[in-house]
């Protein structure tokens, strides 16, 4: 019986501290209210950030859905024996919460500079295609294709499983590390850009 | 009115043989008559009725064992033993080049493409793989393990040998 009086006796307290008007408004109030607005604009900044992290926020611009998306229907990644399908942010947005918002920042900045002001027919994206996919290249080879192992791993392969032509690639360069997936596998959900002057990863000359 | 009964007439009048008919025989997708008993599996796309849906053959799985064919003669372009899904030949990029020019091979391990295909019309051997022997596909082709759908009685050069008539004097 007690403790209950001292506890309601504390809340009282407490409370009475929170209604003590401020200037204008009660501390209680600036206090709550600052807490909604927190959960508000978080969940709301969240929400948007998962809505523009699907499929059809990053086709909604018809530049994305003429070119990327028609080419990658073509390709394994969109229909395959597993049923599985890679999406654009599969493949293009890192997990990471903090990895999420840079690639945004940087995303952002395609977004609005690239697609919206210079790439709005077919052949200015085929124009700037090559320096778009060299900015993925650099991305996917500075985070080891972590995209890429979001799915696959080097570690879950089973190499007896596939063909000696891949196995023996894997064995030489994957798995000691040497390169990583982009090197070799480039173009794999596009259709490729000029590739002049860029070497196979296989090839001892290809940048490490 | 008169005449409206009378064109009516006269288009009936018109369609019966085309009546008579669709009802005696169908109309027939026909991509020629049935020939004779072919060896192999029966054409999907041979005669019948157009309105009638068949079911799509099982496609015909690929083989790609990366295990090198025959080749039924010295000059036949090999057959690809490997998957090629999606690999890309036009002006930007010859993705079978990565692996198959000359300069690439040391890292693929792949059989380079033979001096042939650095060779023009003229028979002048290029310092790069010669614009006609640009588009492999053209020649190199993979396989499935479909069926012939057309037998063949081609036998190769040493299977003609064996079974010809020993000639005079050759021991
Ligand atoms: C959403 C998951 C996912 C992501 C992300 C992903 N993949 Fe895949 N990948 C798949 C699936 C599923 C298959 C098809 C498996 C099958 O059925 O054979 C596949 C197949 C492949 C194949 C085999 C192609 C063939 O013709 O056999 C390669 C190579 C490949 N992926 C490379 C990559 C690379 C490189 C990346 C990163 C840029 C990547 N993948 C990202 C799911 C993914
Ligand atoms: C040194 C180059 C190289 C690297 C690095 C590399 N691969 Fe491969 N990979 C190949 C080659 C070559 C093939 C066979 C040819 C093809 O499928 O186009 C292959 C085939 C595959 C296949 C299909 C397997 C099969 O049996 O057909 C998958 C899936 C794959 N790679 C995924 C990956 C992933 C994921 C990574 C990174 C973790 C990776 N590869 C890194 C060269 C490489
Ligand atoms: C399986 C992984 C994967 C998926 C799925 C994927 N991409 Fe890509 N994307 C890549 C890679 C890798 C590159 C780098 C260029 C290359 O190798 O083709 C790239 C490059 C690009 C580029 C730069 C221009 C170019 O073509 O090189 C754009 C734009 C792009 N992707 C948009 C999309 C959109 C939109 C989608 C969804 C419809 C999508 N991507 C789905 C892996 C993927
Ligand atoms: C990743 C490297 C790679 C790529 C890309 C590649 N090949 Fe190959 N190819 C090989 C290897 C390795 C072999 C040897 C047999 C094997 O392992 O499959 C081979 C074998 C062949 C052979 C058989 C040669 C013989 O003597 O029987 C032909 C033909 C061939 N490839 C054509 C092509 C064509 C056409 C393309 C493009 C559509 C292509 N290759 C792309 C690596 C490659
Ligand atoms: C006009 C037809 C034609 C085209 C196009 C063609 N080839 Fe060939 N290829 C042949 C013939 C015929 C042979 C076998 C005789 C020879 O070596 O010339 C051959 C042989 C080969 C061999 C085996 C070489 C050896 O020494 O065992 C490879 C590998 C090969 N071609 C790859 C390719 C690649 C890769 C391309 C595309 C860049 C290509 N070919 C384009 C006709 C062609």
């Amino acid at each position: 019986m007690a403790i209950t009086t001292a506890i309601r006796n504390a809340v009282a307290a407490c409370w009475r501290v929170f209604a003590r008007p401020s200037v204008h408004y009660s501390l209680g109030f600036l206090t709550l209210g600052g807490f909604v607005a927190g959960v508000l604009f978080w969940g709301g900044f969240n929400t948007a950030l998962e809505a523009s992290n699907t499929e059809a926020f990053c086709i909604s611009c018809h530049e994305m859905r003429d070119n990327p998306y028609e080419e990658l229907k073509q390709t394994i990644h969109f229909t395959n024996r597993s049923g599985v399908r890679a999406s654009c942010p599969d493949c293009h947005v890192p997990h990471q919460w903090t990895d999420k918002i840079a690639r945004k920042m940087q995303a952002s900045k395609e977004v609005w500079g690239k697609i919206f002001g210079t790439i709005d027919t077919r052949e200015k994206f085929l124009d700037k295609r090559r320096e778009l996919a060299e900015h993925e290249w650099d991305r996917l080879k500075a985070n080891n294709s972590l995209e890429c192992r979001n799915c696959h791993s080097a570690e879950s392969m089973d190499i007896t499983k596939q063909n000696p032509r891949a196995v023996k690639m894997h064995e030489t360069f994957l798995f000691t590390g040497e390169k990583t997936c982009i090197d070799c596998h480039k173009g794999i959900a596009h259709r490729l850009p000029d590739m002049h002057g860029i070497e196979p990863g296989w090839n001892a000359s290809a940048v490490k | 009115m008169t005449s409206r009964i009378l064109i009516a007439a006269l288009v009936l009048t018109a369609a019966i043989p085309a009546l008579l008919m669709g009802g005696v025989s169908g109309v027939v997708a026909a991509d020629g008559k049935p020939g004779p008993a072919l060896s192999g599996p029966v054409v999907s796309s041979g005669p019948h009725p157009i309105t009638l849906d068949r079911p799509a053959e099982a496609t015909n799985r690929e083989i790609v064992d990366d295990v090198k064919r025959v080749r039924n003669y010295a000059d036949q372009p090999p057959l690809i033993p490997h998957a090629v899904r999606d690999y890309q030949i036009d002006l930007n990029v010859n993705k079978c080049l990565t692996c198959h020019d000359r300069r690439n091979v040391e890292g693929s391990q792949a059989p380079m493409v033979s001096v042939t295909h650095f060779q023009d019309r003229d028979g002048q051997t290029l310092g790069t793989v010669s614009p006609r022997r640009y588009f492999c596909t053209q020649c190199h082709v993979p396989q499935t393990d479909a069926k012939p759908i057309v037998g063949n009685r081609f036998r190769d050069f040493d299977a003609v040998l064996s079974t010809a008539p020993a000639k005079e004097g050759a021991k």
